[in-house]
């Protein structure tokens, strides 16, 4: 498989060549693993203060806080590993809310006996994830727990954002009429790292589609800052967030089949398995809900970011069917996408 | 992957629907066997698309809803013990016995393992001299082929712990009990496509001639369904009752020979219970004497395991055919996907899950 490997940037020289126990007790050990694996992946002003907490400038606005842990096995997979979606799916879900995303902690959880190869090829992909969402990293914090007591690593981010006064998008905002679109195509993250962790493969590769929104959140907020409801919809797919919107909102969702879309590869790695693409994980798409004089200027601008070409309004929200997902098939037949109730399972036949 | 586009191509499909109201000038009754013909029909809304006078009848043709709660309580008791790796496909995993699922027994410590291949148990098995690893060989002639090939592989290796739980069933003893039913009210059938892959049709000639109904070897895709339907139809309006295949693509009239030699070799029919249906006569797969030393069963001595079915579960009916998931008083009350009062509603190829995912907003 084709992964993304560390170009120019060799792994620090350290006293071990895999996390100790003391490499999270806080001495000589510890600044060690700052020093050399963090803070040069991860530098700014406010970091190499290394004080015990980041003061940071009063915000010009309301503030946009969340948090996320993330556990996915395995760490690696085509199109990203366990750091770019640390870094990236917290960017997203501050600026889901139109916040613009400033300042990220990040917390790790090591387990001992894990590299310090996998280790930094991982904080590569988060300085370059960090890069690219323009944000700042500003405070962390590392743990290192006994051999067996987690998966390799555990990564917590938490972000936060600035929200321009007008902004007002929330769950609760979906009416009648309005036009819903997805930035691009469905399941890709969720089925990479299916197949990866299974260990099938595919003439195709199946890979992420990880990425950090904030730059297409951007323009789309230029189109207008009347978006009603958007999320990125990550762990239990598409079908999840619509039903969270629909049931918040007291409405009903219709949706298209024929409009949503789907790779080729993914559509097939989701029917050798039994899986249905919309209830699988995305980390590099939105789902957005808007008025619907709007929603083709907004598609249009979507299309426009390299992160949205393949967007398209799948859908609209009615008032009939209040708090449920529906769609027409193909076949001019209707079906509800309800909510999953747990993992999907790869079926007997 | 072309095919998936072709065979759900919308003005296709639409076409022979079209034909479909053409050619129907009278009510019918039909029943698609497969669990997954059941899916694909909620799913693409086929049922709400036929003329109003076709009615189909969902039949048993779920291995995960058929396999006896008893047989659960047993996979349940033997993954529990220390020692066992217990695999087993995905959906399986979330079927309620007695008391409790595998998830649980997973969550309590036991080693629970989904797998896609009855042969990734065998590499499990190779991997842990020191454990025992038990699959749970559930499913109709579709599976069987596998089954056996891990059984015969589990020989050949001389592999002292590996068994499997066996609970396969077979199509045509299930359609001729349905038939014998005086209650039975289906006029023709859609025959389970994958289960003919291996078998053939031979067995169906005596069945649609001793009984008078036309039979159609059916795929499952939405074009597969509806072509199904459409010349089952065709036979029904010119009162005819042959044994056609729809799938040809995929199935031979005498089916997958090296397949059955297999099975053959590794397994014998005997009586089966259906769970809902009751006890049918010669309906299954057991393994040969020759082979008890990989029958779970056997070795882990779980013989005397007593049930009680939920007595508000109706999926037997729903199961033959004589009643619909929306006509069961529990459906969508004490008994939903999440808090499943028997398998029709856990397995995610029930006619009661079908209906409950897809169709809610009918009631």
């Amino acid at each position: 498989m084709d992964f993304p490997e560390a170009l120019n940037c060799p792994v620090p020289i350290m006293s071990h060549d895999t996390v100790q126990l003391a490499h999270g007790a806080g001495g000589r050990l510890s600044a060690e693993l700052i020093k050399k694996i963090f803070v040069p992946r991860f530098t700014n002003a406010t970091l190499e203060k290394m004080e015990d907490q980041a003061v940071l400038p009063q915000p010009g606005g309301r503030v946009a806080f969340t948090t996320d842990t993330f556990v996915v096995d395995p760490i690696f997979f085509p199109g990203g590993d366990i750091g770019d979606l640390a870094i990236n799916g917290t960017v997203n879900d501050v600026c889901m809310s139109g916040a613009k995303p400033l300042y990220l902690s990040v917390g790790f959880i090591l387990e001992e006996g894990l590299p310090f190869e996998t280790l930094h090829r991982i904080t590569l992909s988060m300085e370059e994830a960090a890069k690219k969402a323009g944000i700042q990293i500003v405070t962390g914090d590392t743990k290192v727990v006994n051999r067996g007591s987690c998966d390799k690593l555990f990564i917590n981010t938490s972000g936060i954002g600035v929200l321009d006064p007008k902004i007002d998008i929330s769950a609760a905002n979906l009416r009648p009429g309005d036009k819903v679109i997805v930035s691009g195509t469905l399941a890709d993250h969720g089925m990479a790292v299916m197949t990866t962790r299974e260990g099938l493969s595919f003439q195709s590769t199946v890979r992420s589609d990880t990425a950090s929104l904030n730059g297409l959140v951007a323009d789309m907020l230029q189109v207008s800052t009347d978006i009603h409801a958007m999320r990125d919809p990550t762990r239990g797919g598409l079908a999840t967030t619509l039903n969270e919107f629909a049931k918040t909102s007291g409405v009903g969702i219709k949706l298209d089949e024929a409009a949503i879309p789907v790779k080729p590869e993914v559509q097939g790695a989701c029917e050798v398995l039994g899986i249905d693409p919309l209830y699988v994980a995305n980390e590099g798409k939105l789902v957005v809900v808007v008025p619907g004089e709007i929603a083709d200027d907004m598609l249009a601008s979507m299309q426009a970011n390299e992160l949205g070409k393949d967007a398209a309004i799948i859908g609209e929200v009615t008032a009939e069917h209040a708090g449920m997902v529906y769609l027409t098939t193909g076949l001019g037949g209707t079906r509800i996408v309800d909510m999953p109730i747990g993992e999907q399972l790869p079926r007997i036949c | 992957m072309k095919y998936l586009s072709e065979y759900r191509d919308p003005k296709r499909a639409k076409a022979i629907l079209d034909e479909i109201h053409r050619v129907t000038t009278r009510p019918w009754v039909i029943m698609e066997i497969c669990g997954g013909q059941t899916h694909s029909i909620i799913r693409n809304g086929i049922d709400q698309v036929l003329p109003d006078g076709i009615e189909l009848v969902h039949g048993p043709g779920c291995p995960v809803c058929v396999t006896p709660l008893e047989v659960i309580d047993k996979a349940i008791e033997i993954a529990s013990r220390p020692n066992v790796i217990f695999t087993s496909f995905g959906d399986m995993l979330r079927v309620p016995g007695s008391h409790k699922d595998l998830f649980m027994v997973k969550s309590e410590g036991g080693d629970v393992r989904t797998v896609y291949s009855p042969l990734e148990s065998i590499k499990i098995a190779q991997e842990n001299p020191d454990k025992e690893v038990v699959f749970f060989a559930v499913g109709f002639e579709t599976t069987a082929p596998g089954n056996a090939m891990a059984v015969d592989q589990a020989q050949r290796l001389g592999l002292t712990n590996f068994t499997e739980l066996v609970s396969h069933v077979l199509v045509p003893p299930a359609m001729e009990a349905l038939l014998s039913s005086p209650k039975n009210r289906v006029q023709g059938y859609l025959a389970a496509g994958h289960v003919c892959t291996v078998m053939g049709w031979e067995e169906y000639e005596p069945i649609a001639e001793r009984f008078g109904v036309p039979i159609v070897i059916t795929g499952f895709e939405p074009m597969d369904v509806l072509q199904g339907i459409l010349t089952v139809v065709k036979q029904l309006e010119n009162g005819t009752h042959e044994v056609i295949n729809e799938y040809a693509r995929s199935v031979h009239k005498g089916g997958n020979r090296p397949a059955q030699d297999l099975i053959r070799k590794i397994f014998e029919v005997g009586h089966r219970s259906w769970r809902g249906i009751g006890e049918i006569p010669m309906s299954g797969y057991r393994l040969r004497n020759d082979y008890a030393a990989f029958d779970a069963e056997r070795k882990f001595e779980v013989t005397d395991i007593h049930t009680e079915e939920s007595k508000l579960c109706i999926s037997g009916l729903v199961l033959q055919g004589l009643k619909k998931p929306h006509e069961c008083p529990a459906f969508g009350k004490e008994c939903t996907p999440q808090t499943p009062l028997g398998a029709t509603m856990v397995s995610s190829e029930g006619a009661c899950a079908a209906y409950y995912r897809y169709q809610r907003a009918k009631e």
